[in-house]
Formats: structure tokens, C-alpha cells, sequence
């Protein structure tokens, strides 16, 4: 054996343990907050813009990078409205226990 | 800042998103865990404009200003109720921009650091995170329609499952054809350019076509497999550009994204391949109404059931999605404290498929301003209905069938909110018609059940005035 690890080897490591990190932090959410999740997942599979922002860097202007730069605005949306329609959900989670405390 | 740093800024960005997911075990530490996200965020997106992009940074900004402007101004006004549409929209985006990178990357290796013409093994991904791409985008583009009621305009968005003969053989075919071009374009000397655009193209049309035969009541199931498909698009342009943070984030998502599919099927009762399969709600309805007979309903009015309620020691509250229809959570919310104020304990249970998508109804009542402490899901109250004096179903109907208890029924093994048991049951509907199973509902001619029928809000507000 000699030479060195192909990349797509290493890309499968990182994938397979990934994929079992997140099978046991999925399991222990909460089923109440099922739909944040779902919305918070949106947000971070936007990670994908960096793979749009690439696409959209080179120096000279073509065809990939035009549709680099609506790819980034898409991944945008995502990422902005992600995140904040889950702190949205989120206040009204927060909101009622911190009312029901001064209730108490 | 060189490539290795880059990349350790990415292990930690990875690390952010792992943190943000693991916050929503509990209410308490969610909204931190959010914030660990857009940190994570914020780090990926600012180290890699930092390090990569050399030319067009003005138009990069400008496009994340344009996309977070309409993200934001969205996050803001969007209703609860339409969170499964936002959801779908949102995964047509990731789907879509997967599609566009995979295209630019087709178009130009160089600029993702790759050689020119791009090597086999990372076109072998790049079919794969393209494929998955193509087909998120068009699927939940159906999805969205179809949630969003768009079927009374396109019969293509209808709720009602579109079926056809040999569609199942002939989303098979496209399938092999698309495989063949995706082979093709692994195997092709020059860019691929042909075999590369076949293969997206048929992807997209495989994508409507898988989600059009999906009837209304699967649409939680839908939702969460978009989830999931939209992280495992992300996963595959991770690997073609051999980005682990990208790979580490695709992956999180498609195992959420399954995991609530999982969650989901169990909660209906239905395998995972009948639910792709399609055409729920038109095979099983013939298996519907059984017995000819007369079968009588008790019905009393909405004071009856404020008179029931305020003379319990214990309430249980079951909302359905007819609740949500109805936007009578609020209404619900003050039934609920005038119940309360008589020293009547009150409790929700939520059914797992209560709402459009997982944990919709939690949100829902959230809204309304419902503690959190109120509400139980399936597993942790189904033992409590036995000694529970009223439970009261509102908008709800297979999810308390109890027919799922009997063999050889449509629903039998799914589990259901065993309401049947407490000592008064009073369900709010607005007619005798059946639920999505189309199946009738035994626990409306129990001699303990009192039907109260009406629009959900306008009953439980004359709940509220009559409760005095």
C-alpha cells in the first residue's frame, strides 16, 4: 500500500461520520420543535452558498459565474429567511415560559 | 489567509451547525442553538469571500443583499399556518442553486480549484448532487403549489393525487435514462456538456413527476423527504468541490430530513415506498362506510360543552388541524385560562401528524401564546386519558379513530390519541364527512361522546362566553 488517500476517500470519511453525528442529535430533539428544525435545516444546507460564491469570484464574467452570482442571491434568501423565521418560532416558544415564571 | 486556514475555519462553522442543531433538544436552549447556526454562517461565508473570490466581490454582495433582504422581509411576514409552504419554497431554493453550481462548476473546474476538463470521480458526484438537486427543486416546487392550494388553478398542484397508467413504469424508465446520460457524461472526454444537460433536464422532470401522485394527507411525509434530498444535494456538491463543510452540513440535513420522514410514515401508519408510490385517499375510500345502519350521534351545543368542562377536574384539549383552518388557536388559548381560573387542570395532546409538517401544531400554539408546559405529544399523555374527565377534539378525526385498533381496517396499527378512554369525549366538527382515511369514526356514536358541530372558532368562542 503506498501513495496517497484519494480525496473522495476522505470526502466518504467525513460524510459517513456526519451522517452518524447527525442521526443521534436529530433523535434528541424535541418533536415540539420539529418545524424549527426543519426551517433551521433549510438555513444550514444554504451553507451551499459557498460553493455559489465560487462559482461567482472568477475575474472575467461568462456564463458560470452569472449563474454564481443567482445562485448566491438564491442561497441568500435561504439563509436569511432560515434563520430568522426559526428565532421567530422560537420567541414564541420562549416568550410564554418567561411570562409563566413571573407568573409564578 | 491560505487553504488550510480556510479549512479550519470551516471545521469550526461544521462544529456551529452541529451545536445549532443540538440546542433544539430543549426549548431553553434553542434560540441559542440558532444563534450558533448564523454564527457558523457568518464565519463560512465571510472566510471563503475573504480567501476565494477575487473579482466580481461587488456583485457577490450585492446578491446576498438582494437574497437577505427578500429572505428576511419573508421570515417576517409569513403565517404559522403557511410554514409548509415556506419550508417547500425554501427547499426549491437549495435544490435549484445546487443545480446552478453544479452547472457552473461543468462550465469552469478552475474557479472550484479542479482540473480542466473536470476528472471522473468528480463527475460521478457532481451527477449525483446535480441529479439530487434537479429533482428537490421541481419536487418541492409541487409541493409548495400544492400546499399553498394552488390546485384549483393548476390541476398539476391539485391536493388529490395525479395519477396516470405506467406512471410508476415510466418514472422508472426516466430514471435508467437518467442514469445512462449521467454515465455518459462520467465516461465523456471533453466537458459533457450534452449528456450533463440531458441528465438535468430528465432529473427535473422526475422530480415533478415523483411528487405529483402524493396526495394532500402525505404531504408531512413530502415535506420532510424534500428536507432531506435538499441536504443530500448540499453533501453532493461538497464532495465534487471536496469541501467538508459542505459535506458535514448536507449530511446533517439528510439525516434530519429522513429521520422525520421516518417519524412521519410511522405516525400515519404507511411504509415510506407507499407514500412515494402515491394515490392515498383515491384506493382506500371504497373501503369506507361499512355498516347500513341507522347509527345515532349525540349532539349538544356549545353551552353543553362549557357546562361539561367547568364542572371537570381535568381537560384534555386535542387540536387537529381543522384548529388551525379555523385560526381558533387563540380562541382556544382563553378557553383554556377561563378553565384554568376554575381550577380545572388543562392539557393539549398533539398527535405527531397533527399539522402540515412535524411539530406544526406545537408551533401553532405556541403562537397563540400556549405554555409549552401544556402541551404533550402522543407518547407521554396517551396513558392519562383514562382518568381524564372531558377530552375535547377539535378539528381532529383519524388521528382518534380507534378503528386503528381493529384488524383488517385501513388504519389499523397507527397509532392514535387514545381518547376513547376518558370519561366524556366531546368532538367539534364541522360535519359527519370523514377524515383524509375516508374511513368513519366509531368514537362519534360512543354513548360517552357528545359532537358539537359548527365552525372550530365560532364554537369554542361560545364555549368561552357560556363558561362562567
Amino acid at each position: 500500500m503506498s501513495g496517497t488517500v484519494d480525496p473522495t476517500i476522505l470526502n466518504l470519511v467525513v460524510f459517513v461520520l456526519a451522517v452518524f453525528v447527525g442521526y443521534h442529535v436529530i433523535w434528541n430533539v424535541t418533536p415540539a420543535l420539529h418545524t424549527p428544525l426543519m426551517s433551521v435545516t433549510n438555513a444550514i444546507s444554504s451553507v451551499i452558498i459557498v460553493g455559489a460564491i465560487l462559482a461567482a469570484a472568477p475575474n472575467e464574467t461568462d456564463f458560470g459565474s452569472v449563474l454564481g452570482v443567482i445562485a448566491v442571491a438564491l442561497a441568500s434568501i435561504n439563509v436569511a429567511g432560515g434563520f430568522l423565521v426559526t428565532q421567530r418560532m422560537l420567541e414564541m416558544f420562549k416568550k410564554k415560559q418567561a411570562k409563566k415564571e413571573s407568573g409564578k | 489567509m491560505s487553504a488550510n486556514q480556510l479549512t479550519l475555519w470551516y471545521l469550526v462553522a461544521s462544529v456551529c451547525f452541529i451545536l445549532a442543531l443540538k440546542g433544539l433538544s430543549s426549548p431553553t436552549t434553542a434560540r441559542r442553538g440558532n444563534l450558533f447556526g448564523m454564527v457558523g454562517m457568518t464565519i463560512a461565508v465571510v472566510t471563503t469571500i475573504a480567501v476565494a473570490a477575487h473579482g466580481r466581490i461587488d456583485l457577490i454582495l450585492i446578491a446576498m443583499l438582494v437574497g437577505g433582504t427578500i429572505g428576511a422581509i419573508v421570515a417576517r411576514r409569513v403565517q404559522m399556518t403557511q410554514m409548509p409552504e415556506l419550508v417547500a419554497a425554501m427547499h426549491s431554493m437549495v435544490g435549484l442553486a445546487a443545480v446552478l453550481i453544479a452547472i457552473a462548476v461543468v462550465n469552469n473546474p478552475v474557479a472550484f480549484g479542479e482540473h480542466d476538463p473536470l476528472p471522473a470521480g468528480n463527475r460521478l458526484e457532481l451527477f449525483i448532487g446535480t441529479f439530487v438537486g434537479a429533482i428537490t427543486f421541481s419536487g418541492s416546487v409541487i409541493a409548495f403549489g400544492k400546499l399553498a392550494g394552488l390546485g384549483k388553478k393548476f390541476r398539476l398542484f391539485s391536493s388529490a393525487p395525479v395519477v396516470f397508467k405506467g406512471q410508476h413504469k415510466l418514472n422508472l424508465a426516466l430514471a435508467l435514462v437518467m442514469i445512462g446520460f449521467g454515465l455518459a457524461f462520467f465516461m465523456a472526454d471533453d466537458k459533457g456538456w450534452t449528456p450533463f444537460a440531458v441528465m438535468t433536464a430528465i432529473a427535473f422532470v422526475l422530480g415533478f413527476l415523483i411528487i405529483i401522485p402524493i396526495g394532500g394527507a402525505d404531504m408531512p411525509v413530502v415535506i420532510s423527504m424534500l428536507n432531506s434530498y435538499s441536504g443530500w444535494a448540499a453533501a453532493g456538491i461538497g464532495f465534487s468541490l471536496n469541501n467538508a463543510m459542505l459535506i458535514i452540513a448536507g449530511s446533517l440535513v439528510g439525516s434530519s430530513g429522513a429521520i422525520l420522514s421516518y417519524i412521519m410514515c410511522k405516525a400515519m401508519n404507511r411504509s415510506f415506498f407507499s407514500v412515494i408510490l402515491g394515490g392515498f385517499g383515491a384506493a382506500e375510500g371504497s373501503a369506507a362506510v361499512g355498516g347500513s345502519e341507522q347509527k345515532t350521534v349525540r349532539s349538544g351545543s356549545a353551552e353543553d360543552a362549557a357546562f361539561l368542562m367547568a364542572n371537570a377536574e381535568s381537560v384534555i384539549i386535542v387540536p387537529g388541524y381543522g384548529l388551525a383552518v379555523a385560526r381558533a388557536q387563540h380562541a382556544v388559548k382563553e378557553m383554556a385560562n377561563k378553565l384554568i381560573e376554575k381550577g380545572v387542570s388543562v392539557r393539549y395532546a398533539i398527535h405527531p401528524v397533527a399539522g402540515r409538517m412535524p411539530g406544526h401544531m406545537n408551533v401553532l400554539l405556541a403562537e397563540a401564546e400556549v405554555p409549552y408546559d401544556q402541551v404533550f405529544e402522543m407518547d407521554d399523555i396517551n396513558n392519562e386519558f383514562g382518568n381524564t374527565d372531558v377530552v375535547l377534539v377539535l378539528g381532529a378525526n383519524d388521528v382518534v379513530n380507534p378503528l386503528a385498533h381493529e384488524k383488517g381496517s385501513a388504519i389499523y396499527g397507527m397509532p392514535i390519541l387514545e381518547v376513547a378512554k376518558a370519561r366524556t369525549v366531546l368532538v367539534n366538527k364541522r360535519s359527519m364527512a370523514a377524515g383524509y382515511a375516508g374511513l368513519d369514526n366509531p368514537l362519534f356514536y360512543m354513548d360517552k361522546t357528545m359532537m358539537v358541530f359548527g365552525d372550530a372558532k365560532k364554537v369554542v368562542e361560545d364555549i368561552v362566553k357560556a363558561i362562567d
